[in-house]
């Protein structure tokens, strides 16, 4: 290497280097080190996890199906002025029947009807009927003869509708997901009545989960402190009870919840037998609310009870002592020395727990009937059951909003290097 | 440890009322997975205990829905793919996350916060969101119901754990000993089996430990993306549960709760170990 002139009062590596340039390579040099060493995982999450998370969100506005095999019609409605109230033109009409012939040949076209069917009701049924009859169609004029094939193709707003729709983008499966919808003036309005379910399930979730939450804390403060106060070899013994249930898949657990729940099960058998509540007089305690927030309330404790648990470890006993001795009655003391200090504990696991419950699948969907069904439960409904994929995609990427707003909330108080597992 | 002698009688009855709530709250964490195990020995097909099962008489307990897990093929299958696809994706899961973790510790690392923040979000996204982003994504590149697809999942929902608990063991790692290693003539790939492996391998051990639970215990992906080839024992038991319950799932589940009190000594031993270690080393 050539010998580089260091100017005088730089300090030099043995060959003559700059010591800071050469400093700064080495630097660099671990820095590329650091990073390979993480590259991999990094890759494998952004395939496996990330791409598939982009994908949904990406499916929840996406909408080339309309334009894509309603490919003739699409391009001359865009030349319509749907404002005026007239009809789309004869060579409209024209192009709609030989789209439908094609449609009807590659079975593509009820995939149409089903899409505008979440739209307004009645779509799919109108394609159907019109693709049957669309091939006796040879000649014009069209527009009468599509009318006499279906009424609904004299109606402004059918067509109205298929504009609408044929962009590439659309917003309508987020405003389904809210309860909204484009009225037959583009302008966005509320669903009707009876059409109305989401908003009531997110509030629903919501709700259930601050619930489970707040019955979590009421449960796991006492048992936290009472850990945090016993002397070690005790408190290690009564962990293993909240480890245990922490470390018992999930399965087993609402399984357990089922078998103790049922009408033919064991509490209301316990019941039945001290003579508490009549033989036909079972307590319905499964299958509907109750199920989902009692079975959900156990599932969740441990997360409560481990971070409250070790917040609780680090208060000195002496604080309270000092409390007391300067006059304060044990509850005083309590409320206003022991409690403010376990804040951190009581926001991390409120935080962690509510995370959780919101997101809940597994639990709800067997225990939870149709009154303790959450918002996952209608995700897993759209994606294999209705098919609606764009609005399962909705619904999917509205919760995970709220999740990460919480979660960055959770970072702020707890920080994500600070989560305790076990 | 009794109340103080100075206690008052308020606080005494305080005392033991508070210990009596706690014992309670105790009981609803156990009983439900206590309840299960006596009712899998059941001879006739409820989910109750029958009044010849309280008398204590033998003949009201049987092997019979052990045997009939043992002998069913679609049990017998779902055990295979679980161990299957646990062990895989939890040594994907460790490879990946133990390695990634070695880079996130060290200081000149870029980004770290916001890598750190993307590698476990697989932990905080809700499953039903990853479940129906793979399924999607998938069936697109043909991964759906098929093993690989299951275990590149499992994969990615194991290594937030590995990556916490190594980072976690990392912490207290002494990185002159790696320098001292180096000074006395060690490869860097030497090094790192000679010195750093044996020194994080409680984390990585208990990391592993979390994505084979992670993987074993996981149902919603499974239930995705899997088909009925691809069953695992969560799988069928959810199916058991919606379809026909039979006691034959309590029987599945009495022998998990073992696994997961193995699991959990396991775990408790790496924990004492690691302490151990901790005290010794200076610093």
């Amino acid at each position: 290497m050539a010998q580089v002139e260091a100017a005088p009062g730089i300090m030099t590596t043995a060959d003559g280097q700059p010591l800071k340039l050469s400093l700064q390579r080495a630097l660099r040099r671990s820095k590329i080190r650091a990073m390979l060493l993480v590259a991999p995982l990094f890759l494998f999450i952004l395939v496996t996890f990330l791409l598939p998370i982009l994908d949904m969100t990406f499916r929840s506005v996406e909408n080339q199906l309309v334009s894509e095999i309603l490919h003739r019609s699409v391009p001359l409605l865009q030349q319509w002025d749907e404002k005026t109230g007239d009809l789309p033109p004869e060579d409209v009409f024209q192009a709609m029947v030989e789209d439908f012939k094609e449609g009807r040949e590659n079975r593509t076209i009820g995939r149409v009807g089903t899409r505008l069917n979440y739209e307004v009701a009645g779509m799919s049924s109108l394609f159907r009927s019109t693709a049957r009859k669309a091939r006796r169609i040879k000649e014009g004029p069209y527009t009468d003869a599509l009318i006499k094939a279906n009424k609904r193709w004299g109606d402004v707003e059918t067509w109205r509708l298929i504009k609408r729709e044929s962009g590439t983008i659309t917003l309508s499966y987020y405003l389904a997901a809210v309860d909204l919808r484009f009225g037959s003036d583009g302008s966005v309005q509320a669903q009707p009545e009876n059409r109305q379910i989401y908003v009531k399930l997110f509030v629903r979730t919501l709700w259930l989960s601050t619930l489970i939450t707040a019955l979590c804390l009421v449960l796991g403060y006492p048992i936290s402190y009472l850990l945090a106060t016993l002397p070690t070899r005790t408190s290690n013994m009564l962990m293993i009870l909240v480890l245990l249930p922490f470390w018992t898949s999930l399965l087993v657990r609402t399984t357990s919840w089922i078998v103790l729940l049922q009408q033919e099960g064991v509490i209301n058998d316990l019941l039945v037998w001290v003579g508490i509540i009549a033989d036909d007089a079972r307590i319905r305690m499964i299958h509907n609310q109750a199920g989902t927030i009692i079975a959900m309330t156990h599932i969740l404790l441990p997360f409560m009870v481990l971070p409250l648990y070790s917040v609780m470890k680090t208060i000195p006993p002496s604080y309270m002592r000092a409390a007391m001795s300067l006059g304060a009655n044990p509850f005083t003391a309590f409320m206003r020395v022991y409690v403010p200090n376990t804040v951190a504990g009581i926001g991390a696991g409120g935080i962690l727990v509510f995370i959780i419950a919101i997101g809940y699948y597994i639990t709800p969907a067997l225990v939870g009937g149709t009154s303790g069904t959450l918002i996952s439960n209608f995700i897993a409904y759209h994606m294999q059951v209705s098919l609606n994929w764009g609005l399962a995609g909705a619904l999917g990427a509205i919760l995970l909003a709220i999740v990460l707003i919480l979660y960055l909330l959770y970072d702020k108080i707890v920080g994500i290097d600070n989560m305790k597992l076990g | 440890m009794p109340p103080p002698v100075y206690a008052g009688p308020v606080e005494r009855t305080w005392y033991y009322t508070f210990r009596v709530i706690c014992g309670l709250i105790f009981f609803f964490l156990i009983t439900p997975i206590l309840v299960i195990m006596p009712l899998s020995f059941n001879t006739v097909p409820f989910f109750t205990f029958t009044p010849e099962m309280l008398a204590l008489d033998p003949d009201a307990f049987s092997l019979r829905w052990y045997n009939d897990f043992f002998t069913n093929a679609n049990w017998q299958g779902a055990v295979k793919n679980s161990f299957i696809i646990a062990f895989f994706s939890t040594i994907l899961a460790t490879v990946l996350g133990t390695v990634a973790a070695l880079g996130l510790s060290r200081a000149v690392m870029p980004y770290k916060t916001l890598i750190m923040a993307i590698l476990i979000s697989p932990m905080i996204v809700p499953l039903i969101i990853s479940a129906a982003g793979m399924y999607f994504f998938y069936s697109k590149i043909g991964l759906a119901s098929t093993h690989l697809g299951i275990i590149l999942a499992h994969t990615a929902l194991g290594t937030p754990f590995v990556v916490i608990t190594v980072t976690a063991t990392l912490v207290g790692f002494d990185h002159s000993l790696t320098r001292a290693a180096a000074s006395l003539g060690s490869t860097p790939v030497r090094t790192f089996f000679k010195v750093v492996v044996p020194l994080i391998l409680p984390g990585v051990i208990s990391g592993a430990l979390f994505a084979f639970i992670t993987s074993f215990d996981e149902v919603v992906v499974v239930l995705f993306v899997a088909s009925f080839e691809q069953r695992t024992i969560p799988w069928q038991m959810f199916s058991g549960i919606r379809e026909n319950i039979s006691p034959t799932i309590l029987a599945v589940a009495t022998m998990l709760v073992v696994v997961s009190v193995m699991l959990l000594s396991v775990l408790e031993l790496l924990r004492r170990r690691n302490e151990r270690l901790r005290g010794m080393s200076p610093g």
